[in-house]
């Protein structure tokens, strides 16, 4: 049933757990939508017929709608579209809200290719391994212009946006090659703009990670590994940790939970923090790299926004692995409620 | 059967006829021989002459851009380069888009059959503001060939939304184009304050708000767009103009600016300016239906009001252009549930239409035929609309050649339909002739079939997933691809045939009479085509209801919801 339907539908294969959840209402909306089409259209062509003229200027009787009539006439479609809105507002949630401990991928676009980063350190071009029965989460950045990331088979897509962090996940059911497309008019090259997504059983996917940690791409049968960024071998949160060193993030932030002129890094990934402004906000991928690129975008409460922006001197993969090694600083809560106030005033 | 052989034929009701004593009068000659030096006609102040003249820069541009289209199409035929290079497939999509928006669909009918008919309807001499008409057209050219000069010198490669920061960086010639744009917008400003200020100040004795021909409400309501909406992608227009000559940053990350406020700025005028262009298509069908199924219209306030309703709820529904651009999940919910409401709204209208239909005595002319087409297209687009409206599914299709369908249903083919519809029904109003029955039923076939079979194959492209302003393929959507281009063939044959037979009928047409369809709407009670101040004599007052096709004799009618 639901595969003559794919056919006529021209449906590509699901390959993920959304995929399989938003396909039943993707059904239900077009069926809906051709029958009443069709149904009008019928009605239409019935009362042409039925109504056709027989006098040139005859006359006809004067009909106009009682209230039930028009009532109907606004219930229906509105009972149907709500109905519509609330299965697929559900499904949006679901997919907008990654579970816990999501296994991370940093992507960047850029003019016009893909590029993945590893926590664990191996970096790719054009093809992104991930493990399949386990959810994925993309962090997706872009250096240049706007980007969208779209598999078609995963029924995903989110737009990369230079100068922050969208996020989107999945989780792939089956194990295979998949199709990505840019989706997001990008300038010459745009549908050239093509990657795959490879997904690999978990204990194939643990050993392609040992293969990359050891370096060993040069056997490897996918070409367009890009072996040049080989060995990048360090995990993403070490080269983080040396990146903060030299950019010189330690002069105001801890690693150990000492107060200081900026909030410490450590536990501060997943933390509620308060801000001057009286909201407060969950610290994730997105809030510090705005925090990075637009320091007085949100200033925590208690801080002085004394912040220089790094827009421009930090690279997509280098903000990444800042980010990365923030979240490797996450501890089991070392202390509760919001980061306390600097340590002292700096002078002006 | 020719309309105007029978136009004195005995029938139950007498048409607007009755005071008929200047048909052929010659101290008020018709607006089209009345001058007839260049200048008569470039400097008139009359709506009638032009509204004529912008049909035919609009008919201009319309073929320009569908020439663009069927290059695209073209293009599209093989999954690798066929007929031109990445750089002018960019460019050309981009001006199908500017031309088609800009130039064709936003001017269209409120330019050419609105300040035509408008005053028509009211019993009113001319607009409030003639001259001002007057200016919103060379308005209109200055912006439309400082636009097209820039996109011959140069081109422009962003597609018709400018999304940032690519448009920033491009080094096409970006400027020149959005400044086009941001002064036709002035235009259409002029225009829509024009119809507004005609409509509460000029209708005739008689004429209440509740007896305005449909078409006018709908004009109403697009001015008010027009009016409200425009000033902001003017504004926007400037400030990415200032971005790329004078490097603003307000855009541009990498100088602390946010591309996606742009999106919101754009989609803020851009989505209203969809009812813009839709929404005197509805009024055109609601007169075009009452007159061949001689009937009024079947819950008149109820379309008036959804007009009205469109214009407002569709300021507040941009967001649904952006589900996946990072905004939030709450954002989107609220605009997705909002758009519901724009559905229910056409709804409304299309059972309304189809409900004037019951009991009436339908001809099946082609202006008819168009509106059939015109009903499947917004039923189904609307409800593709409303699909990908639906937050989770839109992931899928946002970006992809479905959405692509999606808008050319709705949009295209809706103001393409009631385009054709205007033509034809107002033709004999416009010029006093008729044009060939047959060939426009044939006409109207080739065109309606066309366009589905150029855009079905297009959704299901979209469910393939293939996304838009692709110049490159992969080889397994070639099949959809080809079968749509080969639905562009038909449609562009349709209208070869229509610029056919219509040239002919401008020049051999048989005269039309007064009334060749026997209408009963407001316009038709001055001649056909009209003289220069549109009544002679005093002003005429209106008793009755526009379409009122009730016999006299048991004229007992309930009051309308």
């Amino acid at each position: 049933m639901s595969n003559l339907a794919d056919k006529i539908l021209f449906l590509p294969e699901r390959a993920s757990t959304f995929a399989e959840r938003v396909d039943n209402l993707h059904y239900f909306v077009v069926g809906v939508t051709m029958v009443s089409s069709i149904a009008v259209g019928l009605a239409a062509v019935f009362m042409f017929f039925r109504y056709r003229r027989r006098t040139p200027n005859q006359a006809t009787e004067y009909v106009v709608p009682n209230l039930p009539t028009e009532f109907l006439f606004v219930s229906v479609p509105l009972v149907f579209f709500l109905l519509w809105f609330a299965i697929g507002f559900r499904d949006f949630i679901f997919f907008t809200t990654p579970p816990k401990d999501t296994y991370d991928v940093y992507v960047m676009g850029k003019q016009w290719m893909w590029k993945f980063a590893y926590p664990e350190g191996p970096n790719g071009v054009n093809v992104l391994h991930v493990p399949a029965n386990r959810p994925v989460r993309l962090l997706i950045t872009s250096r240049d212009v706007l980007h969208s990331f779209y598999v078609p088979a995963f029924r995903i897509k989110m737009d990369a946006l230079p100068g922050r962090y969208t996020q989107a996940w999945f989780e792939a059911t089956k194990p295979g090659t998949y199709q990505v497309l840019c989706t997001e008019y990008c300038g010459l090259s745009h549908s050239k703009m093509l990657a795959e997504v490879v997904v690999l059983s978990p204990e194939d996917f643990e050993e392609w990670l040992k293969d990359q940690q050891r370096g060993r791409l040069a056997g490897r049968q996918d070409a367009l590994a890009d072996t040049s960024l080989v060995p990048p071998v360090a995990r993403m949160a070490e080269q983080g940790q040396k990146l903060a060193g030299t950019q010189g993030c330690f002069k105001c932030h801890t690693m150990d939970g000492a107060q200081h002129i900026g909030p410490t890094f450590l536990g501060m990934y997943d933390r509620m923090e308060k801000l001057e402004t009286g909201q407060t906000v969950r610290v994730d991928e997105a809030y510090i790299t705005q925090s990075m690129m637009d320091p007085g975008a949100h200033i925590v409460s208690g801080y002085k926004n004394v912040m220089p922006t790094f827009q421009g001197k930090l690279q997509g993969p280098e903000t990444a692995a800042i980010v990365e090694f923030i979240k490797s600083l996450r501890t089991a809560n070392v202390r509760e409620g919001a980061s306390q106030g600097p340590a002292y005033e700096p002078i002006q | 059967m020719n309309p105007s052989s029978s136009t004195t034929a005995d029938g139950v009701l007498p048409a607007h006829d009755a005071h008929d004593a200047h048909g052929a009068d010659h101290a008020h000659p018709s607006y089209l021989v009345d001058g007839t030096t260049i200048k008569s006609w470039l400097l008139t102040v009359d709506h009638k002459r032009i509204a004529l003249m912008y049909l035919v820069w609009i008919l201009l541009f319309f073929l320009v851009g569908g020439i663009f289209a069927m290059a695209i199409r073209l293009e599209m035929l093989t999954p690798g380069p066929t007929i031109m290079d990445a750089m002018t497939y960019n460019r050309t999509f981009t001006l199908h888009g500017m031309i088609m928006i800009f130039l064709f669909m936003i001017p269209a009918i409120p330019a050419v059959f609105g300040n035509f008919v408008l005053p028509l309807m009211l019993g009113a001499k001319d607009v409030a503001f003639p001259r001002l008409n007057l200016a919103s057209l060379y308005i209109y050219l200055a912006g439309a060939f400082l636009a097209l000069w820039g996109m011959l010198n140069g081109g422009l490669d962003t597609g018709w939304t400018f999304y940032t920061p690519y448009s920033t960086h491009t080094t096409t010639t970006v400027a020149p184009v959005l400044f086009g744009a941001f002064i036709i917008g002035f235009s259409s400003i002029a225009t829509g304050l024009n119809f507004i200020v005609t409509i509460h100040t000029m209708r005739a004795p008689g004429i209440t708000w509740f007896k305005l021909p449909l078409f006018v409400w709908a004009l109403y309501a697009t001015s008010c767009i027009q009016v409200l909406a425009t000033p902001v992608i003017g504004l926007l227009m400037v400030i990415v103009t200032g971005e790329q000559l004078f490097h603003f940053g307000l855009f541009d990350p990498a100088r602390g600016g946010d591309p996606v406020l742009f999106q919101h700025l754009f989609w803020f005028y851009s989505h209203p300016a969809v009812y813009i262009m839709v929404l005197p298509s509805f009024g055109v069908m609601s007169e075009v239906v009452a007159t061949y199924s001689r009937k009024n219209l079947f819950g008149y306030r109820a379309i008036a009001y959804s007009s009205l309703g469109i214009a407002f709820v569709g300021f507040f529904v941009w967001g649904h252009h952006m589900f996946v651009s990072g905004q939030s999940t709450f954002d989107a919910g609220v605009f997705g549930v909002i758009t519901m409401l724009v559905g229910v709204f056409t709804a409304i209208k299309v059972f309304n239409w189809v409900g004037t239909v019951y009991k009436g005595a339908v001809d099946f002319k082609t202006p008819f035929a168009y509106f059939c087409g015109f009903l499947f297209f917004t039923v189904f687009g609307g409800m593709t609309g409303i699909a990908v409206a639906t937050t989770s599914l839109d992931v899928h299709w946002h970006d992809t050649y479905f959405v692509v369908a999606h808008f050319h249903f709705i949009m295209v083919g809706a103001t393409v339909m009631a385009f054709l519809a205007s033509i034809h029904y107002w033709f004999p109003k416009m010029f006093g002739r008729v044009y060939h029955e047959g060939w426009g039923l044939v006409a109207a076939v080739f065109i309606v079939l066309g366009f589905n079979a150029t855009f079905i194959p297009q959704f299901l492209l979209g469910n393939y997933g293939m996304p838009r302003r692709y110049f490159e393929y992969p080889e397994r959507y070639q099949a959809l691809n080809v079968a749509s281009t080969a639905g562009a063939s038909l449609l562009a044959f349709g209208f070869v045939i229509i610029s056919v037979y219509l040239t002919y009928a401008l020049v051999y047409g048989r005269p039309s009479g007064k009334n060749p369809w026997r209408s009963k709407g407001y316009e038709w009670i001055s001649d056909s085509p009209p003289p220069t101040h549109n009544f002679v004599g005093p002003q005429p007052t209106f008793s009755e209801e526009p379409h009122l096709y009730v016999d006299p004799k048991k004229a007992e009618v309930p009051n309308a919801v």
